[in-house]
């Protein structure tokens, strides 16, 4: 296309460092739900777009797991072409508001720019930054770039679980002119992005106003379905053209240690979820799912889903917030500027400890007993393994305790159908490769983190991405028509 | 899917009957699964059992006691009013033992709309079924005629002796031991501090007796580990790997512990939804004094 060679007409922004975004400061946000991260100005946005040197080797774009046309959706804003930015932008990635928000972009388009150079404290740029801009924009200015729709090829195509993977199959498919139909156990859809990511970080609304979009564009939703019970998938695969399989990584995992089963302990799932999905911090006056008043709260384990936990539960107005992690803060999982704002929110990080007990009284948590670590040699991993350090515990007198640590696939689904190939080990469904997602049953695909154990949200709308195109190529072909 | 209610009946104080429209449930649904369902839209999800199905027709019956505020404005639904979200069928069908073996149902309580679908379970596979149900007092003894139909004997007792035996029904179970029956299995579905007396009751007789646990749920597919109950030292996920356990095997204490941590809050949830209702009532004799 001819305007990404165009040379910009005006100058870089020469700055060292991204354009600032303002943020709630702590003492506020801590009590309050409301986002974090305020958003940029339209003239921010110009600045940081102009920040981009649009450099010849463009790194940027195959650091993006969808390739986003980055440095043509720059150049365009630096220009104030918020729309025609926008519609770049949506070429690949149809939720820039929602991936510019959760994306890890210090290790995926950010980490490779060519600006990015710590040692000389240049900043890459801003490409989350901008790309939320634009999704916020669209919305703002209720910019309803809905992709045109080709004719109706008279295939259907199921969906099963509206997660990110799932929500990117259904906008491509239907695009293609298909039938689409999503499945969703849950009553609302969304997926991680609704029961797990917290409004403070990624507003429902926006999420909402996305889904709406769907289903102008004619994708049918049917929630508390949950496939493999309500129906099986056999049953689903002879009613539907195609299949696509993205229920996601939901199975929470417990450490099996003393004392999990006490009151006051909780999955990351459940905490989550009874917060976000049934809205538990507005309890009881508009939820009428209960959320323990907590005084002093355990959060286990390092990643988002860590954070995410620490600084919920720090909004529902406790004394004392821990988190607890078994290695050191350069092996935090978490995305950067979630570990930053969880300290910045008074989370008290207990490093290099290992929950070993929770302890308890009259079925109820009143403490959680740790062995201390230290960094050992490094795994084959490259990671330095956290090793005990002999006869050193510590406790920490607390009355909830969240259990972070991580989950697996769901098996409601799989269970049902046991011609479905799977990793035995991790439980995740196989595909025959990547680019197509195709799993061993004939008109059967997958992606998201049923396939690949918990990742992200971008990594799952990649898979969405794929599996659609070659749904399409199927659908296309069986019917005699020579896919693209 | 609408889920609309076509029948509703009252059984007993605070105690309903509904026939609910929801084909696909009604078509997969199986002995001992439940559903999971939301009456208003910031509401609680709440697990109810699926006490009957009628396939031809489509609907699915539940059986709800009002114990707090969802089951409150469940139970004050009418017939045409339909269900917010109802999800189902969830959770492992009933074991149905494949035929001519001796299986002792007891139920306890609302447990009775669970024992009529095992029931007919166990006796439509061919097996001899001998039921106990148990109620405080008769008035709150439900769904007698339904369960008798599908049973080879039925024993009641209430607990003042109203109707029926006085007395529990693990004096019940004593007394058919005592009577030299022989029983294959038992089933117990009721108050936890119930079914926890009924597995003492028939474990030294060598009876394996399922119990069909009641935790705390919120997703029920498995999700969020709510439900979680220790049976033989593990921990399992009612949800989807149960209701029904072992209940030699069973951590009944821990189960009441854990049904017991938001006692307070859904009693206040409950006190508030109470505020509002007298509330409302005195707005609306407000409005009708006013307008008289
Ligand atoms: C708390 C938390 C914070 C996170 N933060 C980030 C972040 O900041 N950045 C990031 O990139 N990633 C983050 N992640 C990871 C990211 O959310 C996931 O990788 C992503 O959502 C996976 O998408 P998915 O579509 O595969 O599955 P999911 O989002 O898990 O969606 C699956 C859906 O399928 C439904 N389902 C399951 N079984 C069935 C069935 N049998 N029938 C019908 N429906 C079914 C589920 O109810 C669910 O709605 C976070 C995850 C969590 C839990
Ligand atoms: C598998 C299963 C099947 C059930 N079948 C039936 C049935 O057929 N009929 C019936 O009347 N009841 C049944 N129950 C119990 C029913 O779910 C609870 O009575 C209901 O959730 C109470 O909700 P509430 O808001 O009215 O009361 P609340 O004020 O929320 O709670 C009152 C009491 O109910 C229990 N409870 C609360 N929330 C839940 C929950 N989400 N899950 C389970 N128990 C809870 C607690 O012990 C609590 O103290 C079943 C429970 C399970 C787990
Ligand atoms: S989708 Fe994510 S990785 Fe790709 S450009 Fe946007 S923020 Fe970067
Ligand atoms: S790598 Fe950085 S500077 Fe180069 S085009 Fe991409 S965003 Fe711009
Ligand atoms: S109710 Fe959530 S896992 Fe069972």
């Amino acid at each position: 296309m001819a305007d990404e060679k165009k040379k910009p007409t005006y100058k870089f922004n020469k700055s060292k460092t991204k354009t600032p975004m303002r943020e709630q400061p702590p003492e506020e946000r801590i009590k309050n739900f409301n986002e974090v991260p305020l958003g940029f100005t339209c003239e921010e946005a110009t600045a940081e777009g102009q920040r981009c040197i649009q450099c010849k080797k463009r790194p940027c774009i195959a650091g993006c797991p969808v390739g986003v046309d980055i440095p043509a959706f720059m150049n365009l804003v630096g220009e104030g072409l918020y729309e025609e930015a926008l519609r770049k932008v949506k070429e690949k990635n149809f939720l820039p508001a929602i991936c510019g928000r959760v994306c890890p972009q210090e290790d995926q388009c950010e980490l490779v720019c060519t600006m990015n150079k710590p040692e000389k404290n240049r900043e890459p740029g801003g490409v989350g930054r901008v790309e939320r801009f634009l999704g916020d924009y669209a919305m703002e200015h209720d910019l309803n770039i809905l992709p045109s729709k080709e004719a109706a090829t008279g295939k259907s195509v199921a969906i099963i679980g509206s997660g990110p993977a799932g929500l990117t199959a259904a906008s491509d498919l239907i695009q293609k002119g298909h039938d689409v139909t999503v499945f969703e156990a849950l009553h609302r859809p969304g997926g991680v992005l609704f029961y797990g990511i917290p409004e403070f970080r990624l507003p429902k609304k926006i999420l909402i106003k996305e889904i709406d979009g769907l289903k102008d564009m004619g994708v049918k939703f049917i929630m508390n379905y949950p496939v493999g019970k309500a129906e099986s998938l056999n049953s689903i695969r002879e009613r539907f053209d195609a299949v696509f399989i993205g229920v996601g990584a939901g199975l929470p995992w417990f450490m099996g240690i003393p004392g999990e089963n006490l009151n006051g302990v909780y999955s990351a799932n459940e905490f989550l979820t009874r917060v976000n999905l049934m809205g538990g911090y507005q309890f009881p006056e508009k939820s009428d799912t209960p959320i323990k008043k907590i005084k002093k709260v355990a959060v286990i384990g390092g990643g988002n889903v860590a954070m995410d936990s620490a600084r919920t539960a720090k909004r529902l107005d406790p004394d004392h917030v821990y988190l607890i992690y078994r290695r050191t803060k350069a092996e935090l999982p978490a995305r950067i500027e979630e570990s930053h704002h969880a300290a910045e929110e008074f989370i008290d990080f207990q490093l290099l400890h290992a929950p070993i007990e929770i302890i308890g009284e009259n079925g109820a948590v009143t403490g959680i007993k740790c062995q201390e670590m230290e960094l050992g040699e490094p795994d084959d991993s490259g990671r330095r393994r956290p090793v005990p350090i002999e006869g050193a515990y510590k406790t920490w007198e607390v009355d909830t305790v969240v259990v972070a640590i991580g989950q697996g696939p769901n098996p409601i689904l799989t269970a049902d159908c046991p011609e479905l190939d799977l990793n035995e080990r991790r439980g995740t469904i196989l595909v025959q490769d990547e680019l197509t997602m195709r799993t061993n049953l004939e008109n059967v695909w997958a992606g998201g983190d049923i396939v690949t154990g918990g990742a992200t949200v971008i990594l799952a709308m990649g898979a969405g991405r794929n599996a659609a195109t070659s749904i399409h190529s199927y659908l296309m072909s069986e019917s005699g028509v020579t896919a693209r | 899917m609408a889920n609309r209610i076509v029948a509703a009946r009252l059984l007993a104080d605070k105690t309903m009957l509904f026939e609910i429209e929801a084909e696909h449930i009604a078509r997969r649904g199986k002995a001992g699964q439940f559903i999971i369902l939301r009456v208003a839209d910031d509401g609680e999800r709440i697990p109810l059992t699926i006490a009957h199905r009628d396939e031809a027709k489509g609907t699915i019956t539940i059986v709800a006691q009002e114990v707090g505020k969802t089951t409150r404005i469940l139970n004050a639904l009418k017939v045409g009013d339909e269900i917010l979200d109802l999800a189902g069928p969830l959770g492992k069908p009933t074991d149905v033992p494949a035929g001519d073996k001796t299986v002792l149902c007891v139920g306890g309580g609302i447990g009775n709309a669970v024992v009529w679908p095992m029931a007919t379970a166990m006796k439509a596979a061919g097996n001899k079924v001998i039921t106990i149900l148990g109620a405080r007092t008769k008035d709150l003894l439900i769904l007698e005629d339904e369960v008798r139909a599908v049973s080879d004997e039925l024993i009641i007792t209430t607990d003042d002796g109203s109707y029926g035996r006085e007395g529990l029904v693990t004096h019940a179970i004593d007394q058919l031991v005592a009577d030299g029956v022989h029983i294959d299995e038992c089933i117990c579905i009721g108050p936890v501090i119930m079914m926890k007396f009924v597995c003492k009751t028939t474990k030294p007789h060598g009876i394996k007796t399922l119990a069909s646990l009641n935790p705390i749920m919120v997703d029920g597919t498995g999700m969020c580990g709510a439900c979680r109950v220790t049976v033989d030292g593990k921990t399992r996920f009612a949800c989807v790997e149960g209701p029904e356990f072992d209940g030699h095997l069973t951590d009944f204490d821990e189960l009441m512990s854990r049904l017991s941590y938001y006692k307070n809050e859904e009693a206040h949830s409950l006190e508030m939804a109470d505020h509002d209702c007298k509330m409302i009532a005195a707005a609306d004799k407000l409005t009708t004094e006013t307008d008289s």
